[in-house]
């Protein structure tokens, strides 16, 4: 079993979602239960793979890269089929093949127009393969088709089952995040040329070049290389100024979509600089981390004033996703391994919680056929269960310890208190100050919403309106996601433990100026 | 008679003919022949096997490509004007191939419109025979003759729905521009000839000490010849006759002319800048620059305004010219230690590998446009909104296709356009880098219309509401399904067009 794991594993659960898409591609349109089921399964497949191999991983080497494959691929540049797992994307691919059988069964029902579950499902799966192959890829090249594939179904899924203003919507999110691609192609092959060649080949493999590091480059070299990584991965988180696609597309996007971009989707950006950009070029990280923080203090405040102003309750969640992706960033800027743990914390955290909002938002939607805020109230009144959810997953938002999202923010905005040597400590702290004054207005703005949508009486428009509570589809959907919020609340050791040493790997070169 | 002909011309000695080499042309002309007299023979009603006869006549021209490629060693005649090397190998595999999907593509447009069916399938024949007598042409006449060769039939093709005015617009624009640019690019050689002495590529290209190559007058003929060969390509400032001409020809020939055509033209220009002119690279690298910013920005920026399906994907066209040429503004640069070219085989393999892509590509973009316009029988974009509900197959291929196009991840531009940004970056000047972001910024500017046909394909109202399934003929169908493949295949595995377009190289010029 470990034995066909440490081979497959990595490859089973990119490959399985693909799979599965194929076989519902070959059944006719109109069998839509037996579509759900295949996907469900698919789904679940996938995800009993990846508890084998997070039960096979040896979390006292999480530094070490394994499951590791390494087969040839386009041997003319050298770019090969290279897969494994470690301690960083290990949180992130439990992340993904979690939600996505959720998703699955909460769509079960709640088909959005023009309903059609075949092609929805089926865009569903090629996403988790793009989702997963992102984090699993460590070799740049197939990195990037992973990161592009993540494009496609997402596209779709919003320009044809999202809301009125869908067409904008999916246009801006795919013109956005090719922007940033296309100028990360342009980074990864200036990497690919400078790294130093072995048996005459220059690589594409992250790992060496992780171990590279960067050495011998020039420093404005390494700054405008980084600079390509950041618009790549800076637009996907997404940062303040390249943030604006983002409140459209999960406005616009169906329930599904707004759950999986929150959830995973915007990982991929942080993912990328953790993963990718800082290792590769340690030098270009430090000047730009001043830039960084700034940026991701600008999401804080910026985010939380723009939730305080929105009239949509998704478009609200929306922006609060700006602010949250902002500590994660801050997390990331200060460069040592406190913050960056943290920020990894936060993008699981965050993944959960936010999914969960969006969830309900989906819910509300589907009962009220609106999102307007001050059209709403009284949540609790009319369906008490769903309006409890919702007070609790506002409170794990709004980082109440012993909830998840506090341990992403807290050591975060710690972290900035002292961040990697060379960094200008007084900026750094600046940041700190600023950053915790934005967890007041976290508070603010969530506790408002709940406060408006889920106090008071119901508005005269839906008092005589039979509002159903919860499905059973949304049970199942939804218990697991908050178990996960309470347990990783009560026990952050378990991704910290896991992050950790991949984490000082990964900071080396930093760490050792 | 002959014998004393022979006798004037005293010192005429047959030049050797390696008839194998010469194998497909010769095939090729049998294969127009025998079109002719099919057409002259059969009556009316019984024209189409014409098509057949075209198509037969295309694949088995690609046979003997198939045995000199295992043959694997390059031969030369009449002096090293007419070279049968790997580069042209696939090349004229490429060209076949293309003529091969083309008559596919005619078939039904042809039998169902008041059209000449026998001279059509004669000329396109005719075409691609110049076609793959330029993929071996190493010479500045036979490059001539080649040129003109597969131009003539083009220009009386472009012209080909002679009842109506769009028609003939499309016919004499591109007649008229051909000639000039013609013109143009003669007076250049002639320069060339003149100062060299020689039309041989190969000697012009090795007259490294010649003092004439460093004349500011052979960099007036050089840019000439390239001129020339930019209106082939409808490069921007010479694409003014692409639009027209491809939205008045009958759509099978508009796909024709912007892929096989234009690859016609891009192999000239390799053989001419890698062979004859690589002493000038200094010159030709800044021309080759502003040529393909240019182009791939106004072609564009123009093509976000389109709402005809036929004119958004001749603007695309010259979008994508702009990118082919875009490795050439680094060319001949990046030398590295001992003067070792390291850059100048990845420079012609992702320009090669990008035609090869390009031409799948386009040739199932346009299979689909003419299925669906036999429907819609318009070329208004918005006729296509909805068509995902009652044509998913042909909605969904056709999404795959333009996003192949764009260059997203895994239909299979993706990696053809990679290799052009590999190129371009791979030379380390600050030429390349700019033009990398420039092709950057320009690969996002060209998603905006592609996505825009998706969008309208997937998310828009059926505008008549008219849901019936379109009914696709076998040879469209078969285009479309040829072209799908290959997208995804190569897409997931892109070493096959690597190791193809990788090994389309040819002894460079200037010895070093």
């Amino acid at each position: 079993m470990k034995d066909l794991l440490n081979g497959w594993g990595a490859t089973l659960v990119v490959f399985l979602p693909l799979v599965g898409a194929a076989v519902m591609l070959a059944i006719p349109k109109s069998e839509e239960t037996l579509h759900k089921l295949v996907a469900l399964a698919t789904s679940l497949a996938v995800f009993v793979v990846g508890i084998g191999l997070m039960a096979t991983f040896d979390y006292d080497k999480s530094a070490k890269m394994q499951f590791l494959v390494d087969k040839g691929w386009i041997d003319i540049i050298n770019s090969r089929y290279l897969v494994a797992i470690d301690g960083i994307s290990l949180p992130l691919i439990a992340l993904t093949i979690f939600v996505v059988p959720l998703v699955v069964v909460y769509s079960w029902n709640h088909f959005p127009e023009p309903h059609n579950p075949k092609a929805f499902l089926v865009l569903m799966l090629v996403l988790e393969t793009g989702m997963v192959g992102t984090f699993v890829a460590q070799d740049l090249l197939l990195f990037f088709v992973f990161f592009e594939l993540v494009l496609l179904p997402m596209y779709f899924m919003i320009g044809v089952w999202g809301g009125e203003q869908r067409r904008y919507a999916s246009l801006k999110f795919f013109l956005y995040t090719a922007f940033g691609s296309a100028l990360m192609i342009v980074s990864i092959l200036a990497v690919y040329f400078l790294s130093p060649t072995v048996g005459g080949q220059h690589t594409f493999s992250m790992i060496a070049l992780s171990h590279w590091g960067g050495a011998g480059l020039a420093k404005g070299t390494a700054v405008l290389v980084f600079g390509g990584f950041f618009m790549g991965f800076g637009i996907k988180v997404p940062m303040f100024p390249f943030h604006t696609w983002l409140p459209d597309a999960h406005t616009q996007a169906p329930t599904q979509g707004s759950v999986i971009l929150a959830a995973v989707l915007l990982k991929l950006g942080t993912y990328g600089f953790v993963r990718i950009a800082i290792p590769i070029l340690p030098v270009g990280a430090r000047s730009w981390a001043p830039v960084i923080g700034i940026l991701a203090v600008i999401c804080i405040i910026y985010g939380a004033l723009g939730c305080l102003a929105q009239t949509d309750m998704k478009r609200l969640i929306a922006f609060s996703s700006v602010a949250h992706m902002g500590y994660v960033m801050l997390g990331i800027a200060t460069l040592q391994p406190w913050g960056i743990n943290a920020a990894i914390f936060g993008m699981v955290a965050h993944g959960l919680i936010t999914g969960m909002l969006f969830f309900i938002a989906g819910s509300v939607k589907d009962r009220f056929h609106t999102l307007e805020i001050k059209r709403l109230g009284g949540l609790l009144l009319q369906a008490p269960r769903m309006g409890w959810l919702l007070a609790f997953t506002c409170m794990a938002s709004l980082g109440l310890p012993g909830l998840a999202g506090f341990w992403g923010e807290f050591p975060a905005i710690l972290a900035a208190y002292n961040p990697a040597a060379g960094l200008n400590v007084a900026l750094f702290r600046t940041f700190m100050v600023i950053a915790a004054l934005g967890t007041v207005l976290a508070a603010g703005y969530l506790l408002w919403l709940l406060q408006r949508v889920a106090f008071g009486t119901p508005s005269e428009e839906f008092e005589n309106v039979d509002i159903p509570d919860m499905h059973l589809t949304d049970y199942i959907a939804w218990v697991p996601m908050i178990i996960g919020i309470l347990v990783l609340g009560f026990y952050p050791n378990l991704i910290f433990h896991v992050t950790d040493g991949a984490v000082h790997h990964s900071l080396r070169a930093i760490a050792g100026h | 008679m002959l014998a004393t002909v022979l006798a004037v011309a005293g010192g005429f000695t047959r030049p050797a003919v390696d008839w194998h080499a010469l194998a497909p042309e010769i095939v090729l002309t049998v294969t127009i022949v025998i079109c002719l007299l099919v057409d002259v023979t059969t009556a009316e009603h019984s024209r189409w096997t014409a098509s057949s006869v075209a198509g037969i006549g295309m694949l088995a021209a690609l046979v003997p490509v198939l045995t000199l490629a295992a043959d694997n060693h390059s031969r030369s005649m009449f002096g090293g004007a007419y070279v049968v090397d790997d580069f042209a190998l696939v090349l004229k595999g490429l060209f076949l191939v293309a003529g091969y999907l083309t008559i596919l593509l005619s078939t039904n447009t042809i039998a169902e419109g008041d059209y000449a069916e026998g001279e059509y399938y004669l000329l396109i024949l005719s075409a691609v025979f110049g076609m793959t007598v330029m993929a071996s042409s190493r010479d500045l006449i036979s490059i001539f003759i080649a040129l003109e060769m597969l131009s003539i039939p083009a220009y009386l093709l472009a012209g080909w729905r002679k009842r109506t005015l769009t028609g003939n617009e499309a016919g004499m624009k591109y007649y008229l521009m051909g000639v000039f640019a013609s013109a143009v690019m003669l007076y250049g050689m002639s320069l060339i000839f003149g100062g060299t002495g020689s039309t041989l590529l190969t000697e012009i290209g090795s007259k490294v000490n010649h003092s004439f190559m460093q004349e500011p007058v052979a960099v007036v003929g050089i840019i000439f010849v390239l001129v020339g060969f930019g209106f082939k390509v409808s490069a921007v400032p010479f694409h003014n006759w692409a639009p027209d001409t491809y939205e008045g020809a009958p759509t099978p020939v508009t796909a024709f002319l912007s892929v096989a055509s234009k690859t016609a033209g891009f192999v000239a220009i390799l053989q001419l800048v890698f062979i004859g002119f690589l002493d000038r690279a200094d010159v030709i690298r800044p021309f080759m620059f502003v040529l393909a910013v240019l182009t791939m920005t106004v072609g564009n920026v123009i093509a976000l305004r389109q709402t005809n399906i036929v004119r958004l994907f001749a603007y695309s066209s010259v979008a994508q010219a702009g990118f082919i040429l875009a490795p050439l503004a680094v060319f001949g640069s990046g030398l590295g230690p001992g003067g070792v070219p390291g850059n100048n085989g990845r420079v012609l393999s992702a320009i090669v590998g990008y035609t090869l892509v390009y031409t799948l590509i386009n040739l199932g973009v346009f299979a689909v446009i003419i299925s669906v316009s036999r429907r819609l029988g318009t070329g208004d974009i918005k006729a296509w909104g909805g068509l995902w509900t009652y044509a998913p197959a042909l909605a969904t291929c056709m999404a795959l296709f333009v996003f192949g196009l764009g260059g997203i991840p895994p239909a299979m531009g993706w990696f053809a356009k990679f290799q052009l940004f590999s190129a371009v970056v791979g030379g380390h000047t600050w030429l390349g880098y700019t033009m990398g972001v420039v092709m950057a910024v320009n690969s996002v500017i060209s998603l905006a219309y592609y996505l825009s046909i998706v969008r309208t394909m997937f998310m828009d109202d059926v505008p008549d509401g008219d849901v019936t399934p379109i009914r696709v003929p076998l040879p469209l169908a078969a285009v479309v399904a040829i072209a799908t493949i290959g997208a995804v295949v190569v897409g997931v595995l892109p070493e096959i067009v690597g190791h193809l377009a990788n090994s389309a190289v040819f002894a460079m010029g200037a010895g070093h």
